[in-house]
């Protein structure tokens, strides 16, 4: 995956699980020089305020760290349903799936940082 | 007591013998009435249908449960009924007609025991009272099967209705179009929002417009919906234009003071439209070798 | 030919299930017997994943304020309507304000807040009750096409 982490999250989370997953993923990031984290949440059924505040606070992280996030696939009844109860997940990025989360990301990646060097750019676009 | 008895039994076994004579009775009630609706239903049909019921009606008919109006014998006369209620809310009968119906078979029968019992007041009085409860109950059953059959219908054309009115068109490979005509309200929303979501990830396209050229106002209520629709399309990773602004609208927007700076708004859904390409890095323009060749 | 037209029309529990939830590993499978009875009545997805939504959030709240508590599942009906009925009841602190807890943006510390207005648009019908140091029960109820 080259820059990027891609992180699935195949089950609903325990609380304990989901806290343990925000600490693995800000340690990748900084292990691996991450540019950027995608989140699949496809097969997601349920995202409450609980797992709305751990997508934000890694969302926050990584950005700390010079990696942006984005969150992909989500459900239309799962998005329907964090509008009513009011959680627009602000600051977070979002694609319909991997695959346009990742032209998001090497798009990002290029505007922050124009003066990147030719071989950078060719490594993000192949 | 017994003597009591044995003259109930008079009633039921009566009207039996008269069967002939109250359906005639009956149909010439019906046809006499300003209320006959000759251009829905044949006068042949209707006294076949009419004599169905006289004949379910009487072949069940018993001293005990002529004071009986839920008695099981006359499952066989609801359910006819309620056939005949059905069908006539279906072919657009109105309440009145479909009333009178019922109601005339009650002044036949009655006509009938009037002509019977002519010389004992009180026994008439008794058995009128009864056909006349018993018809009554029909009655009911009557318009409440009536308008279950009007209310399927307009359960079924809201159905349409909501269906029809929140197409969701593939304008373009990953442009979707939502034309919304009407007023939207929260129920119509969650439908918008349902079929518009689950048609971006049918198609995987990023881009969705909402066209509101068709609703005819918008108040605090419906910008708020409508700012619910384009962040929920955020959430799922696609873009949510909206289209279709007429100057009435942006003034109402701005004089009540809604906040529409968050989303991105369009005069025309043509103009919504080129910025999709825009968005897309897609170009549309004339051909060129077509001018080269007819200079 | 039914005569439905003569019974009064009164909601009727047709199911009912009781869980406690006393601890965080309580949160998934209590969301997972909703969502059982949920799929059961044939509700569709999105009022689905509402209702399991708010669930979440208010069992959340339980554990977060008064250490837990019990939940009822009710399959309940009324009319042609058939819907679930969830009851959480905790002997915690309880709300002094219920009134204040009610409105959007109200938090009594920490960092999400109670979060009861979004999950009362969640639901159609939703009704809290508290006394101060006896403890709270919210009942909500979604119903199958609401």
């Amino acid at each position: 995956m080259g820059q990027f982490l891609l992180v699935t999250i195949q089950i609903d989370l325990y609380d304990r699980l989901a806290l343990n997953l925000e600490a693995d993923l800000v340690q990748m990031v900084s292990k691996t020089g991450a540019r950027g984290v995608l989140i699949d949440i496809s097969v997601v059924s349920i995202v409450d305020s609980f797992m709305g505040r751990i997508i934000g606070n890694i969302a926050n992280m990584s950005k700390i760290m010079d990696a942006e996030t984005v969150v992909v696939g989500m459900q239309p009844a799962v998005a329907i349903t964090l509008i009513e109860l009011g959680l627009p997940l602000t600051g977070v990025h979002t694609a319909l799936d991997v695959e346009k989360g990742m032209e998001l990301l090497r798009k990002k990646i290029l505007v922050d940082g124009e003066e990147l060097d030719e071989t950078y750019n060719t490594d993000s676009t192949e | 007591m017994h003597k009591f008895l044995f003259m109930k039994i008079e009633i039921a076994r009566m009207l039996q013998k008269k069967k002939k004579q109250i359906i005639d009775l009956w149909m010439k009630n019906q046809l006499a009435d300003s209320a006959l609706r000759d251009d829905l239903m044949s006068n042949d049909e209707l006294r076949a249908q009419s004599e169905e019921l006289v004949d379910a009606l009487l072949k069940k008919l018993t001293d005990d449960n002529l004071s009986n109006i839920e008695s099981a014998d006359f499952e066989n006369v609801y359910e006819i009924l309620g056939g005949i209620s059905i069908t006539r809310a279906r072919q657009g009968f109105s309440p009145r007609e479909t009333g009178l119906y019922i109601y005339s078979l009650k002044d036949a029968l009655l006509s009938i025991l009037q002509q019977e019992f002519k010389n004992d007041p009180v026994q008439l009085y008794e058995a009128s009272m009864r056909v006349s409860k018993l018809i009554d109950s029909f009655g009911i059953v009557t318009f409440e099967t009536f308008i279950k059959g009007r209310e399927e219908i307009i359960l079924r054309q809201t159905d349409e209705i909501t269906e029809i009115s929140t197409p969701v068109i593939r304008v373009w490979d990953g442009i979707l179009a939502l034309p919304i005509i009407g007023t939207l309200d929260s129920a119509r929303t969650q439908v918008v929002m349902e079929n518009l979501l689950q048609e971006i990830v049918n198609t995987g396209s990023s881009i969705a417009i909402l066209d509101i050229s068709g609703v005819p106002a918008v108040d605090s209520l419906v910008a708020q919906h409508l700012i619910k629709t384009v962040s929920a399309t955020r959430l799922m990773g696609a873009e949510c234009i909206i289209s279709g602004i007429r100057p009435e609208i942006a003034q109402t927007v701005v004089h009540l003071g809604i906040d529409l700076s968050n989303v991105v708004t369009k005069a025309t859904l043509a103009s919504a439209l080129k910025y999709a390409y825009s968005i897309l890095q897609l170009e549309v323009r004339k051909k060129q070798n077509n001018l080269v060749k007819t200079n | 030919m039914e005569k439905n037209w003569m019974k009064p029309i009164t909601p009727t529990v047709l199911n009912k299930d009781k869980l406690s939830v006393f601890k965080e590993q309580d949160v998934v499978p209590f969301r997972n017997r909703v969502k059982e009875y949920a799929t059961r009545i044939g509700m569709g997805l999105v009022n689905q994943t509402k209702l399991i939504t708010a669930a979440s959030e208010l069992v959340r709240n339980m554990l977060r304020y008064a250490d837990g508590g019990e939940t009822l599942i009710e399959v309940i009906s009324k009319g042609r309507e058939n819907g679930i009925r969830l009851t959480f009841t905790d002997k915690g602190p309880g709300i002094a304000n219920i009134e204040q807890a009610m409105k959007d943006g109200f938090t009594t510390g920490k960092s999400l807040g109670l979060g009861l207005p979004g999950t009362k648009r969640l639901v159609s019908e939703f009704d809290i009750k508290s006394v101060v140091g006896k403890g709270t029960t919210v009942t909500v109820v979604k119903w199958k096409n609401g």
